[in-house]
């Protein structure tokens, strides 16, 4: 069935439109813009922004965030989903225990060398488009946790990062108002990059050949990506 | 009783364990006793390597030390060690250390892990961390760290900067390729964790299952291990320490944590603490255990009832209200850092008689609350269908284990460092060790209700002892010299009573202004470890109440 014509379920509704359509639509509109959304609201390539724009606007009005606690900050998360400050009543408060089910991870902690891979993989999960928030000095930079041999010096390693919300912890209100600049953007229709962003990351065949190297040879094909922990000499 | 006054007594009659002193204990160990140290807060006795488990079988057996509260391994110029700190459960203040060094080029050291089950996690830390090797340790593998980690990052030589390598592989489902057992056998792999939200932040457990019966599990940790130790190690001891310990527990235990911190440096470079900042300190941490529980009875029935559910929002608002007046006290909700060696960074806030008196309306309302608590979570017979019985830990086991507070109290151990180590204004005030002999999910839930209700009587009292407290008499910090710099060898281990059980530090003093080695001995950590007792031959849904029951906290576990 080609799109210009109506499916019998939506046909009742849909039908005087599309009777009407050549009428409000005039001549001259190439009929390969044609499409269900256009045979419902009878629109022109106009209404279609506008109708990017409302998704935007649904958008970031009913964000779900992933139910996600790393460390201490996740404590004062809890608090703000909680009784009162109850991030849900700005649309975006109800926290989903699977990735798959969330638009927004907020990420409340340190995160070191066993968890980034496992983090990566969370955020993998998220259906698009995803966006993150940082919450604390932690998962900004490594907080006061920054020269830990352990501990990666912020989310951003790992994963893009959206909006950055500095504080050890941040405060529920500094929480609230991090994820009201999100939705602000989301619904001007800044959306985070699709793509992973360019990861710290090198081709094993370039580090040196070190004792690691030769332990680690057999496990490793040279075509893996590896990421390192410890930047001696990182920006 | 100021904490000086312990130390005192400590330097006075160093060797003095009550019933069983130094020179008794020497006599007994024989020829095993290479040497004797005096650590401050116990005799030590130097043993050598191969005869870790015949000493301390006897002092087990014979000496009745039966509670391994903490390994610590540490690496000197010229040798290794590993300090044994035991003590009994009846009398924690009878302490012992036992003090292994092995050489640099050879660390190897006989496992404690048959006379102690609480050694087996210890030991794995200590090899992961420091280096030392543990000859016959049933599981000797890294436990805080990656298998791929190259080095040992507390020993000496460990180069920091040297890059470690996780490769993105790690983020590959580890069970992936073998969900089923042996060809034969009927067991499934189950993994939960690390991203779970029943685990309370980042904890993996896995699990083996026969049906839905728990085979096996194991809880594999670190994946919030921040280097604590490291970072302790690195600060002074007069005011960069400070901070991290509310980053442990934070639950929030701050001032709790902060109290270890300051009880053991305090031991250490001889400080007295005005009794006016003690009784503030008592306070305050009183404050923090609610604060501590609430968080575990709400999570504990998000965890059973499975939504973001009345009990937890109820939770959370009680929460809000000792964060509250935490915050007026403190300035910080969560991240306190409000106790110095010495004493409190300020006094109560003016007015007073504002703050006693929102103070005594939270004490007011609690009774009330903690009735509706009941109401919602104690009568309700689908929660006690999943917790009464479940996750059973026996009292024998759980000393074993090394399990301390609500968690070995809910076994029918009375333990409480509190009561039987008295610091702060404990022993002054009129309070009770709460103990049940359920041993399961529901008792240690029932402990933790009934320690809010005597943290709060110690909090009223407290609040009539400050209110009345002369207004010149008001000292908050002792004197203390701007750079400590305690005498190099000094060794002290020193316990306080956490919302998760027995909360110890370690700090060997090396001269400078800065610990030569500093080391944590987390509840949690040996709480979880007899995790594996409790769920094993349960079904998952029980896993994951024990789990919630035993409230650990992973940045307390990991550090
Ligand atoms: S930023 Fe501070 S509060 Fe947040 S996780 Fe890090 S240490 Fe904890």
């Amino acid at each position: 069935m080609s799109s210009d014509q109506p499916r019998d379920s939506i046909k009742g509704t849909s039908d005087p439109l599309t009777a009407t359509r050549e009428d409000r639509m005039g001549e001259g509109v190439d009929s390969r813009f044609n499409s269900k959304l256009r045979e419902a609201f009878g629109s022109t390539p106009f209404i279609l922004t506008k109708f990017d724009k409302f998704m935007n606007w649904v958008r970031g009005s009913s964000m779900f965030m992933l139910q996600f606690g790393i460390a201490c900050c996740s404590i004062e998360m809890m608090h703000t989903y909680a009784v009162k400050h109850d991030l849900d009543r700005f649309g975006s408060g109800v926290p989903r225990a699977s990735p798959r089910q969330a638009d927004v991870m907020i990420v409340p902690g340190t995160i070191v060398s066993k968890f980034a891979p496992r983090m990566k993989r969370v955020y993998d999960q998220m259906p698009e488009p995803k966006f993150v928030v940082n919450m604390g000095n932690c998962s900004t930079s490594g907080g006061p946790f920054q020269e830990g041999y352990n501990v990666v010096k912020g989310a951003e390693e790992v994963i893009p990062v959206d909006i950055h919300v500095p504080g050890c912890p941040p405060r529920p209100e500094a929480l609230v108002y991090g994820v009201a600049k999100l939705q602000e953007r989301v619904a001007n229709g800044e959306s985070s990059p699709v793509t992973v962003k360019p990861y710290e990351l090198e081709q094993f065949g370039d580090l040196e050949r070190d004792e690691m190297v030769e332990k680690m040879a057999e496990d490793i094909d040279e075509e893996t990506l590896v990421m390192r922990y410890n930047w001696a000499d990182s920006p | 009783m100021s904490t000086q006054k312990e130390s005192d007594a400590g330097a006075d009659a160093p060797a003095t364990t009550g019933g069983l002193d130094g020179d008794d204990i020497e006599a007994l160990l024989g020829e095993h006793v290479l040497d004797r140290e005096e650590h401050n807060n116990a005799p030590a006795f130097v043993v050598r390597a191969d005869a870790v488990q015949d000493v301390l079988s006897t002092l087990k057996e014979e000496a009745g030390f039966d509670h391994l509260s903490c390994v610590t391994a540490e690496e000197h110029e010229d040798r290794f060690e590993s300090i044994y700190h035991l003590k009994q459960y009846d009398d924690p203040t009878e302490e012992v250390s036992v003090v292994v060094p092995t050489s640099r080029e050879e660390p190897v050291s006989q496992t404690a892990e048959p006379v102690f089950r609480a050694a087996d996690w210890h030991e794995r830390e200590a090899y992961d961390l420091v280096g030392v090797n543990y000859e016959g340790h049933p599981n000797h593998e890294r436990i805080l760290l990656p298998d791929t980690w190259q080095g040992h990052p507390l020993g000496l030589d460990y180069n920091q900067d040297k890059p470690q390598i996780v490769t993105f592989e790690e983020n590959k489902n580890p069970l992936e390729g073998h969900q089923r057992g042996a060809e034969d056998s009927d067991t499934m792999y189950l993994n939960v964790g690390p991203h779970h939200p029943a685990t309370h932040g980042v904890l993996h457990v896995e699990t083996v299952l026969d049906g839905e019966q728990i085979a096996d599990v194991s809880p594999d940790i670190g994946y919030l291990h921040r280097c604590e130790e490291q970072m302790a190690q690195k600060g002074t001891y007069r005011y960069q320490i400070m901070p991290y310990p509310d980053r442990w527990d934070y639950g929030p235990g701050g001032i709790i944590n902060e109290w270890a911190y300051a009880r053991a440096a305090e031991d250490l470079a001889d400080i007295e603490v005005p009794e006016y900042a003690q009784v503030i300190r008592t306070m305050g941490s009183e404050m923090c255990r609610i604060a501590c529980h609430m968080l575990a009875l709400g999570t504990f029935c998000l965890d059973i009832y499975g939504d973001f559910t009345a009990i937890f929002m109820y939770a959370m608002r009680d929460r809000e209200e000792v964060q509250n007046l935490l915050e007026d006290l403190t300035g910080q909700r969560m991240m306190f850092n409000y106790l110095r060696l010495g004493g409190v960074v300020w006094d109560i806030p003016e007015p007073r008689e504002e703050y006693f008196e929102k103070v005594r309306d939270f004490l007011d309302g609690l009774p009330g609350k903690l009735d509706e608590y009941n109401d919602l979570i104690t009568d309700n017979e689908v929660f006690q269908s999943r917790t009464v019985d479940t996750g059973y830990l026996d009292p024998e086991v759980a000393k074993d284990y090394g399990v301390t507070g609500p968690v070995a109290r809910a076994s029918g151990v009375d333990y409480d460092i509190r009561r039987d180590d008295p610091y702060g204004y404990y022993d002054e005030l009129d309070w009770d060790v709460v103990t049940e002999d359920g041993g399961d999910n529901y008792a240690r839930l029932l402990v933790r209700m009934r320690e809010v209700e005597q943290s709060a009587r110690i909090i009223e009292q407290c609040v009539d002892l400050l209110e009345d407290w002369p207004e010149e008499d008001r000292e908050i910090q002792a004197n203390v010299p701007r750079t400590l710099k305690p005498d190099a060898g000094t060794e002290t281990y020193k316990t306080v009573e956490g919302a998760k059980g027995e909360l110890g530090i370690y700090i060997r003093a090396d001269g400078t202004e800065k610990p030569g080695r500093f080391k944590i001995k987390s509840p949690a950590f040996c709480n979880l470890a007899a995790l594996q007792e409790m769920a094993t031959g349960e079904y998952i849904p029980d896993l994951i109440a024990t789990l919630g029951s035993l409230d650990v906290i992973l940045g307390e576990v990991d550090r």
